[in-house]
Order: structure tokens, then sequence, then C-alpha cells
């Protein structure tokens, strides 16, 4: 399956920074460009614990098509987000079960940030998803 | 002035993550270890292996004695007046889990319970959930605008109702010694035990368990530049008297029976299973290393270090320290900025600093906050080190502004 057009520009992105700030700059940018969540989203139920930070996950289903839309209180959490929403957004629930997101996020050269030992939650946000996933097609 | 350690040299750890380009700075959550810790482990594991206080044979006496040999350094350390007064734990924690079952039978539904605001969640949940099952009352001591805790309302909220009084002697978080002999006094003269959770207390200075008076002492092998695995509980005679058992199974026995057993007083009655024997003898190696210190150079260069620290953050803009931390470590927030990603960018650049809620999440609430930065310090770190985590946090503000 070939990537969607916003991961295509993610990758292309981030595998020209070259410095950690590149990168660092670029994590702040895409997170700029989160759709925002309404006051009503971002509530206890639609939070993900497991983040040193404030993270909000909200999940819409059309056709087996899962669309999320999250956003943190921290920016670069945020910009993690945006580039873990290209890839999976449009995926189908068994899709989603399968994304090989280690990988995505080593293409990035971001690979640290899903190890087990980093709180930002990413790892919780996957997991989320996946069990919204599953209890769809349950 | 530059601040060199002599004893960096020491510890293999800080040398290796120093060639990985990594400056360690969270010693408070666990230290590196010197070479002699090293030897200790290798020694015992490479000499021959054997069981403690069981075996007949020439590896089991060999174990045992450098095994008791330790806990006699131990005993020595905290000037015990017998080595009878160490149980050795599993950790810091197991120890207050010890405490907490073993003094179960002393409460009466409605007795009370004294912590302080600041406790690290290992003195604080053992009591709140033995408070839980004894209907007992937790009273939380509240802290001044410094972060020691307040002694006015202490006089007024330790009281005849008061049966155990469990505090700190050093913050984890807000690097503060808190006034433990006033505590001390307050709670013996309502007749309650005195806890002291030294965990980061035993690290800087020594300190004299007879003068200190408490009835129990508790702290980590991993933070005093020892193994993990081990923890330290000190305990008066008569308040060891006055623990019941609460693990079973292994030497702590005297007398086995299908239907009932005796058990062994303190120590060995609180040392069920085979204990951690490896590390509580490399404990006593590095206690062993830290005695051969000059006490007055280490306290002098981690006092320097610290001043150093507290001086760096004071002349950069928006940062807020968490109390007044007099030693060893210093926790702050930069206004407008998350701690999260402050400690994203830090760790980009190999600082390894704690962020976060450092195991006090009661504390960290009170004070308004999700989080906070913490850099602490171990004996081995050096100007160079300070130096380079200002570098790293100019670039990270400079990026996050």
């Amino acid at each position: 399956m070939s990537l969607p057009s916003a991961a295509q520009e993610a990758l292309a992105a981030f595998q020209q920074a070259g410095s950690w700030e590149q990168r660092a700059r670029l994590l702040m940018q895409w997170g700029e460009r989160l759709a925002p969540l309404l006051d009503a989203e971002r509530s206890e139920s639609q939070r993900v614990h497991g983040c040193e930070s404030q993270v909000w996950l909200v999940a819409e289903v059309q056709d087996d098509h899962w669309q999320f839309r999250a956003t943190s209180d921290a920016r670069l959490i945020r910009g993690l987000l945006a580039v873990l929403l290209t890839r999976v957004n449009g995926l189908n629930s068994s899709e989603l079960q399968t994304v090989d997101l280690a990988d995505w996020f080593a293409q990035l050269g971001l690979a640290r940030q899903l190890s087990p030992s980093r709180s930002n939650g990413l790892s919780a946000v996957l997991q989320r998803m996946r069990e919204l996933a599953l209890s769809r097609s349950g | 002035m530059s601040l060199i350690s002599p004893w960096r040299a020491d510890f293999p750890g800080i040398l290796a993550l120093e060639a990985e380009g990594q400056t360690y700075l969270d010693s408070a959550a666990t230290a590196q270890k010197p070479q002699a810790v090293l030897d200790a482990l290798l020694g015992y594991y490479a000499g021959g292996a054997a069981n403690v206080h069981r075996a007949q044979h020439l590896p089991g006496e060999r174990a045992t004695r450098a095994f008791e040999g330790a806990r006699s350094h131990i005993a020595h350390w905290l000037n015990a007046a017998d080595l009878t007064q160490i149980v050795l734990t599993r950790g810091a924690t197991e120890a207050f889990n010890l405490l907490a079952y073993g003094l179960e039978a002393e409460f009466q539904p409605g007795d009370e319970i004294v912590i302080s605001a600041l406790e690290h969640h290992a003195n604080l949940l053992p009591w709140q959930q033995l408070a839980l099952r004894r209907q007992l009352k937790l009273i939380v001591l509240p802290l001044d605008r410094s972060g020691l805790i307040d002694l006015e309302q202490a006089a007024r909220l330790i009281g005849p109702r008061t049966r155990l009084l469990a505090v700190s002697q050093l913050s984890n978080v807000l690097g503060c010694w808190q006034p433990l002999r006033e505590l001390i006094q307050l709670a013996q003269a309502q007749g309650a035990l005195c806890v002291v959770d030294g965990a980061q207390g035993v690290v800087h200075g020594r300190h004299d368990m007879q003068a200190l008076g408490c009835d129990f002492y508790v702290f980590s092998s991993h933070k005093l530049y020892g193994p993990d695995g081990v923890g330290v509980l000190y305990g008066r005679p008569d308040a060891l008297q006055r623990l019941q058992h609460w693990q079973f199974g292994g030497e702590m026995v005297r007398v086995a029976d299908y239907q009932a057993a005796e058990f062994h007083s303190a120590p060995l009655g609180f040392e069920a299973g085979t204990p951690p024997i490896a590390g509580v003898i490399a404990l006593g190696a590095s206690l062993d290393y830290l005695a051969g210190l000059d006490a007055a150079a280490v306290s002098g260069h981690e006092a320097a270090l610290h001043a150093k620290l507290l001086a760096g953050l004071a002349v950069r803009e928006g940062i807020r320290l968490l109390g007044a931390p007099q030693v060893a470590l210093a926790s702050f927030v930069v206004d407008g900025v998350h701690n999260a990603d402050l400690a994203h960018l830090l760790t980009e650049q190999g600082i390894a600093v704690r962020a976060g809620h450092h195991c006090a999440m009661p504390l960290l609430k009170s004070l308004g906050l999700a989080g906070a930065i913490r850099v602490s310090l171990g004996l081995y770190n050096d100007g160079e080190d300070l130096q380079r985590f200002f570098a790293a946090l100019d670039q990270a503000l400079e990026l996050l502004r």
C-alpha cells in the first residue's frame, strides 16, 4: 500500500532534517497543523493516560476507515501526534492492528520516541487506537 | 572556578556515559557505582556463590561472613548500637511496606498516622493503604513557602491520637533538610513511633541514629552508590520488638510444623527467603569506599556544585525553583514552557535529567504543577557537567520560545 500524501510529505521533510534542532523545529511546525479539538472533546474520556503531558485522542470511523484527531498541551508531543496521524488516518481496522509504527518513526529519524521507557505516551496512544479498532471490529 | 571531582575516575559508569555523550544528572533517581562495588559483585559470584545462614560448608560460611560483615558496616555507618538493629530488605519501598504491615496491630480505628505533604510515594502509599485497611486517619503536615514542614502546624496536628509519624529527612523534589529533631520530639511527646525516610538524606552526610532518636530509619542502597535490590531498615531495639512478622519462608523461621511455626526476632525474622546476598555485600563495599573518602571534601564539592547549579538557574529568565533547595538537587519549571517539551530537547542533547512528578504526585499537584525538571548531583559530577547542562538548556529554551 502506498503512503497517504501527508505521510509522504512528512517523510520527505523529516528525512532532510540533519540535526536534532531541525527535527525539533519540524515537529513544532507539524504540531501546529493538527486539526483543533473542541473543548468538549478534550474530556477525561478522550484522555490517553500514560503520558507525562496531557494527550487527547478522538476517533471517527466511516466504512471501516479510521480518522483520528489528537492534541496535547506539549508542543513536541503535538508534532509527534501529527506525524503519527499522517500514517494511520484512513487505515481500516485490520490495517491499524498491523501497521508498523516503529518502522514509521524510524524512517522519520524519530525511532527513540517510541521506546518503552519514554513517557511521552506515543505507545499509549497507539495502544488506544488499536483497542478502539478491535472493539469496533469485534 | 572549575569544579573537578577527584572521585569521578572511580566510577566507570559515569565515564562510560560521558564517552557516549551522556551527561548524567539524575543521581537522586539512582547513582552510578564505584569500581569497588563492581569488584565486590564480581568477586562474590566469580569466587563461588553460596546461600547465607543455612549451610555448614565453606562457601556458605564465607558468604554468610561477608553478608554479616556488610550488616556490621551498615550498623557502623549509621552509628547503630548493634548490628541486630539492621534489617536488610529488597529495597526502601519494601522496608516501608514491612513497617506498614508489621506495625498494623498497633493501630485501632480512629488512630492517626502523620506524614508530610512532600512524601515520596514509597513513604505515602503503604501508610495510606494501612489507614484504609484499619480505618485510621492519615494526617498530612503542610509545608511552608520554602518547602519545609511547617512546625507550628505540625505542633497542632500531631496529637494524642497520633500513633506514628513518617517523614522524609531530605525531599527528593525540594532538596531541603526537614526539621526532624523538632518533629520527632513532637511525636515522641505523644508516644508515637517515628519513621524517617532517609533515601535522599543518607546520600548527603553521615547521620547518627542514636543522636537522631527516631524509631526507624529507611534507605536504599542504589542511591548510596550501591547496587539496586537492597534496602536498609534501621530500628531501635524496642521498636523492632513491636513488629509482627509479615513475610514468611526461608530462614526467618525458628521452628516449623505443619500447623504452626515460631519465628526469629529481628533482623533474621524479617528477612524471609534468600536475601539479595551479592547486593548486600556490594553495599558494604560501597560504604567502605565512601568511608575512605575525605567527607569534608565530598560535602564541600557537592556544596560548590549545588551553588553553581542554583546560580546558573537564577540568572536565566523565567525559571522558577520549587522550594529552596539546600543540597544535592534542584527542581524547576520554566514560565510558558511545558516541562515535557524541555525534557524532550534536553534528552536530544544527551542531558540525563528527570522530568515529571518524581514519585510525589500529590506534592506536585499541591504546587499546582503537572511536572518539573529535576537536576540532581552525585559526588562524581563536575563543573563541566553543569556547563553542558546549561548550554543544552539555553539551546532548548531558544528553540521553544
